[in-house]
């Protein structure tokens, strides 16, 4: 019963996102709501502004260099994470462990 | 003969997203892994943004695989 | 591990991939690339390099101290390029109104702030990589 009332939303879910998928515009169309004046001036200033051939490089490190910023931040807060869990983390558990097979014996 | 090759690209893609899932041992659902990301690599370059398929290909095909391996060599194989 | 093909081919492969690494680096404003790629590539080469090698020969080549010092001076790099912008009366990471020389369009170096930025998240990216999997597969 379960099974079939989540087969029943899963297949108007898949009707949804297919007749959505159908409806979008092509690759690269000129009525892409993406393609507004921001991509305009973008393509049109870009070189004159930062004298860099590639556009992309010119949006991320110059137009939007904060937000490059940020996702450098990301980084380091992820390699944070991965040494405090992994090198510190390690030995104080190893302690804690110790403790725990004493405590044991002692009960023992 | 693009079309073609873009649909037969996106029936691996779901091929491989659901061989991931279903797969019980992780070492094999990592290699599955990585080559959805091969893939969707090619499939960026279709899309016409090689930059991002460049990022693809190196961090998703090949740095995830080899972390994602690491951390099984650490913890047990079997899901 | 111990295989004389493996330690060949890597010994052979290694120059290559990190000449790879430092041209999409260097031709981040150039051609399609940049620092996010162009790091990743850079790093997986050492960590090739310690798969093959171990651990102990890797950190022999560069060590995890000088490792975690490359990490963060790529960020207190792209911090002190931007702040450059404020002293020069501009806002934060201007990069023309700065008055970084912005060379001829189409050369190495030219455009300013944006091949000094696309170094540093280079160097960032490959040594986040590099103390990643040393991290991970460091024994107890």
């Amino acid at each position: 019963m379960k099974k079939i009332f989540f087969m029943i939303v899963l297949a108007g879910l898949l009707i949804l996102l297919v007749t959505s998928v159908m409806e979008m515009p092509g690759i690269g169309s000129i009525d892409n709501p993406a393609y507004n004046e921001v991509t305009r001036y973008y393509v049109e200033n870009a070189i004159t502004d930062s004298n860099a051939p590639n556009i992309i490089a010119s949006i991320i490190t110059d137009y939007r260099a904060f937000d490059t910023l940020g996702e450098t931040t990301v980084l380091f807060t992820s390699i944070a994470a991965v040494i405090s869990v992994l090198s510190l983390g390690h030995h104080h558990g190893h302690k804690n462990h110790n403790s725990e097979e004493k405590v044991e014996k002692q009960h023992g | 003969m693009m079309q073609l090759l873009n649909v037969i690209l996106v029936i691996f893609l779901v091929v491989c997203a659901i061989a991931v899932e279903r797969t019980k041992d992780l070492l094999g659902a990592v290699i599955i892994f990585g080559s959805y990301s091969l893939i969707m690599a090619v499939l960026w370059l279709l899309l016409r943004a090689p930059d991002i398929a460049l990022t693809e290909a190196a961090i998703g095909a090949g740095v995830t695989t080899i972390l994602f391996i690491g951390v099984i060599s650490r913890t047990r194989r079997m899901e | 591990m111990d295989d004389l093909i493996v330690k060949t081919i890597t010994r052979l492969i290694v120059p290559f991939i990190q000449l790879y690494g430092i041209f999409i680096i260097l031709h981040g404003h150039l051609s399609p690339g940049g620092g996010f790629s162009g790091g990743a590539i850079l790093g997986a080469s050492i960590v090739l390099y310690s798969l093959s090698f171990g651990l102990e020969k890797a950190s022999k080549k560069l060590s995890h101290e000088a490792s975690s010092i490359i990490e963060s001076a790529g960020i207190l790099w792209y911090i002190a390029l931007g702040l450059v912008g404020i002293f020069m009366g501009g806002y934060f990471l201007t990069n023309r109104a700065a008055g970084f020389p912005m060379g001829e369009a189409g050369a190495v170096i030219s455009s300013g702030m944006i091949a000094l930025i696309t170094l540093g998240i280079g160097a960032k990216v490959a040594s986040t990589m590099i103390t990643l999997f040393h991290t991970i597969i460091k024994e107890d």
